[in-house]
């Protein structure tokens, strides 16, 4: 059972990292947009216009 | 750059013009050098506008980035100080083809409701992080560990949930709390009674090394509960900013004439009886007043719902909201603010409003006999136990099994979620619908009365009689019609366009308010405007349509006849309401005939014409003591006391903003069809929510007995608790099934990209 030592803070610490990305993600506004997010993938702004 | 600006509706529009001291105000800096600008573009509405504002304004001097917002319908703008001038930013926008208000984020009310939806989504994640890192310690104890292991795991939990239960669980806190205050009980009294009793027994079973610990279940609790309490809060918001903003852009000013005859630009609130104002051709009238110089013809359309201008000279009434259209006036005002005939209708639609009695949503009708009945439950469990003789440790932890167990996590997804995807669906089909009380409000109409002008119309007229006229009569008198503003005019120019012609160019056209134009061409004199103007008999018999005569030289006078057009679908809503066994009636400020006719080409037998404001409202408000509930649609100013009457109500997005701000659903786009498809949707909505409700009491019908009886584990719990949710959400997404041909049909709407079109007309 000592693995449960090493074992439980790596679970807790990776959580915590995912909550933080969330965090992140939410503060810096990408969030704010869903739907123009969804369009934006479609977009062909990557070929030059005739 | 002072090109006429155009909408994807070909509607004209003058561009917003910032004023010198004010433009600051919408400024923020970004950086050094940088400054951020935001603008409000109600147009933006369509994949398509991103790609297209974004690389233009991008391609901009001086202009470091532009973006979209598609979902608030904003445009960002980050640019170098000094380089350009916001007033080029919205000419360039409005010359592509998009209406732009530059927007403050703390004046309206869009950023606290982003702000909500920021804390909620917050708290979301964190109850998330604990309810699954709290599971996978909770599974393991389930699995079978033992002694100082699960004391250990125990104690992991509650360092994990204790916080997360405080930090995640304050919006039901706090409303619990005030519900309390009020001396009332609402859904998250339960709510808030359950997580906490269940995190304190908790606590307190793992400091005695106890064998359960109810921990997964308070956060996961709290993590569908808030889910639900997100979708709805998503919801209000989105109807509400795409709302708020279409009402923000027309909040406009006047130029008032000053003593020593400068002008100066006076917002519409700070107007004072007594000011002179310039009113425009072209340009809506501020306030209430007497013209006391020019004539000219104003479009009362929005105020009485007639579709003929009516000729006005010095010494007429003029009021708020009406349209000038063929000369410049000067006007004085008599009334402002608080004394003007929209703010008498302001105040009949308050009155109106109080009238009606609150609707009290679905949810919370069943939290009236939701409450009472589990705390009844709760205590029942905790006095038997006692009397059985169990001791009150194992009571008391029976009786808040019974809380936990019981907590309304299906019940509160049960609506919101169902009522998302149908907003969502609605959403993409061009339908905004303000809160969920107005969707459950629409599927119980029996009763709809369509307003004519600009509701069952489109509000604009078009040309339907003589077909047969030589292409040279209706090139040269739309030559002459280009010049004015004249919703006839306009309309003979949009027919010669129409037919692929080029209309003539006239020399010394002259406008003629109340009779018409003149002009000449190729040494012949040209007239266009009513009978007499042209050396035409009147008529008396009045056959419901609109009509202009044109003149050329000596030669007999041609006579156009117009017709407000009926919206596309309009006819088929109609019969389709009728299909649902809806009574459809027709009611109008307009003329007899123009309503008979229109009454007769819809198919409603049961038409009112002349109505005023205050018979409108008293047509509804005898609808509604007869116990009908009335679904009124409108867009005018004098059809908002009837839509604040109504059991609930629907605007096109082409309605004044009264009208749109009174209504509690907005559609967008031409087709009429949008009445019947909200509905249809709305029935279908309901009758899932309450499939929703049912699942979810006929869960705690089969897991109170087992709570009741001590059966119920922290497992048990948990596999229950998560099943009814992931059910009750399951059932909710059917809403969105089977409607997939509708969609395609939208999409197809969308090709007519804004740029292209502005770009063709600018050409």
């Amino acid at each position: 059972m000592n693995v449960l030592i090493y074992l439980i803070p790596i679970a807790l610490f990776m959580g915590a990292v995912g909550l933080g990305a969330f965090i992140w993600s939410l503060k810096s506004g990408q969030y704010d947009d869903l739907e123009g997010a969804a369009w934006r993938i479609l977009q062909d702004d990557d070929t030059p216009k005739p | 750059m002072t090109l006429p600006c155009c909408t994807l509706d070909g509607e004209y529009f003058q561009p917003f013009k910032l004023e010198g001291e004010d433009a600051a105000r919408w400024i923020s800096s970004a950086g050094p050098g940088l400054k951020r600008i935001e603008f409000l573009v109600p147009q933006a509405n369509r994949p398509e506008s991103m790609a297209h504002i974004e690389t233009d304004l991008g391609a901009l001097a001086g202009v470091k980035s532009a973006r979209v917002n598609l979902t608030g319908r904003r445009v960002t703008v980050v640019y170098e100080d000094g380089t350009i001038e916001p007033q080029a930013l919205i000419d360039r926008l409005g010359f592509l083809g998009y209406m732009a208000r530059p927007f403050d984020p703390r004046e309206t009310g869009l950023t606290k409701d982003d702000k909500e939806n920021a804390k909620l989504l917050r708290a979301l994640a964190v109850a998330g992080f604990a309810a699954s890192n709290v599971m996978l310690l909770s599974v393991s104890v389930w699995s079978g560990a033992e002694g100082a292991t699960r004391d250990l795991f125990h104690w992991l939990s509650a360092m994990i949930a204790l916080p997360a239960v405080a930090y995640a669980g304050r919006p039901f806190f706090y409303s619990a709390v005030n519900a309390l205050r009020l001396g009332r009980v609402n859904m998250d009294v339960p709510i808030s009674l359950g997580v906490l009793l269940a995190s304190f027994m908790s606590l307190f079973e793992t400091i005695n090394g106890a064998e359960h610990a109810y921990f997964d279940a308070s956060v996961t609790l709290l993590f569908f509960l808030l889910a639900g309490r997100y979708l709805d809060h998503l919801m209000r918001a989105r109807a509400r900013s795409a709302i708020s903003q279409l009402i923000s852009l027309s909040s406009e000013g006047a130029s008032v004439i000053e003593g020593d005859g400068t002008r100066r630009y006076v917002p519409a609130r700070e107007l004072k009886a007594g000011m002179l104002v310039a009113v425009a051709a072209g340009d809506r009238l501020p306030a209430d007043g007497l013209i006391r110089e020019g004539t000219s013809d104003m479009d009362r359309s929005l105020l009485t719902g007639e579709t003929a201008p009516e000729t006005v000279k010095p010494g007429s009434l003029v009021h708020a909201g009406e349209m000038n259209v063929t000369g410049p006036i000067t006007v004085e005002i008599t009334a402002a603010g608080n004394d003007t005939f929209l703010s008498e209708l302001v105040r009949l639609m308050s009155s109106a409003e109080q009238g009606q009695s609150r609707y009290i949503r679905i949810a919370d009708r069943l939290a009236r006999f939701y409450s009472p009945a589990v705390h009844t439950l709760a205590a029942t469990t905790l006095i038997s136990w006692l009397i059985l003789g169990n001791g009150w440790h194992n009571s008391i932890m029976a009786a808040i099994a019974v809380l936990i167990i019981t907590c309304p996590c299906a019940l509160g997804l049960a609506v919101p979620a169902v009522q998302v995807v149908a907003s969502g669906r609605l959403f993409r089909s061009g339908v905004m619908i303000k809160d969920g009380a107005a969707l459950e409000k629409l599927a119980g109409v029996d009763t709809v009365i369509f307003d004519k002008t600009g509701t069952l119309t489109k509000g604009e007229p078009a040309l339907v009689s003589p077909l047969m006229v030589s292409t040279d009569t209706l090139a040269l008198a739309a030559g002459l019609a280009q010049a004015s503003k004249h919703p006839l005019s306009r309309a003979l120019v949009r027919e010669v366009t129409k037919r692929g012609l080029q209309p003539v160019t006239v020399s010394d056209i002259a406008e003629h308010p109340g009779l018409g134009l003149s002009g000449t061409h190729g040494g012949e004199k040209l007239r266009l405007g009513n009978r007499a103007w042209c050396g035409l008999e009147e008529i008396g018999e009045d056959h419901g349509l609109l009509e202009f005569a044109f003149r050329r030289g000596a030669k007999a006078p041609v006579l156009f006849h117009f017709e407000d057009q009926l919206r596309p679908d309009a006819a088929e809503t109609v019969a389709a309401l009728k299909g649902m066994g809806l009574a459809v009636h027709l009611l109008s400020g307009d003329r007899e005939a123009a309503v008979t006719r229109v009454a007769g080409a819809v198919g409603i037998d049961t038409a009112v014409s002349r109505a005023s404001p205050q018979t409108k409202l008293a047509y509804v408000d005898a609808l509604t003591k007869a116990g009908r509930h009335v679904l009124m649609v409108g867009d005018g100013i004098n059809d908002a006391p009837a839509l604040a009457a109504g059991y609930t109500s629907m605007a096109p997005s082409s309605a004044s903003d009264i009208g749109r701000t009174a209504a509690e659903t907005v559609w967008m786009g031409e087709s009429a069809s949008a009445v019947a498809n909200a509905i249809k949707v709305s029935r279908r909505t309901q009758r899932i929510a309450k499939e929703n409700f049912a699942l979810a009491v006929g869960y705690n019908v089969f897991a109170v007995p087992l709570a009741m009886a001590g059966f119920v584990s922290p497992l048990v719990a948990a596999v229950a608790m998560s099943t009814s949710s992931i059910i009750v959400i399951a059932n909710a997404l059917r809403v969105g099934l089977g409607r997939t041909a509708q969609a395609g049909s939208a999409r197809l709407n969308a090709d007519t990209a804004p740029g292209r079109k502005a770009l063709k007309d600018a050409a």
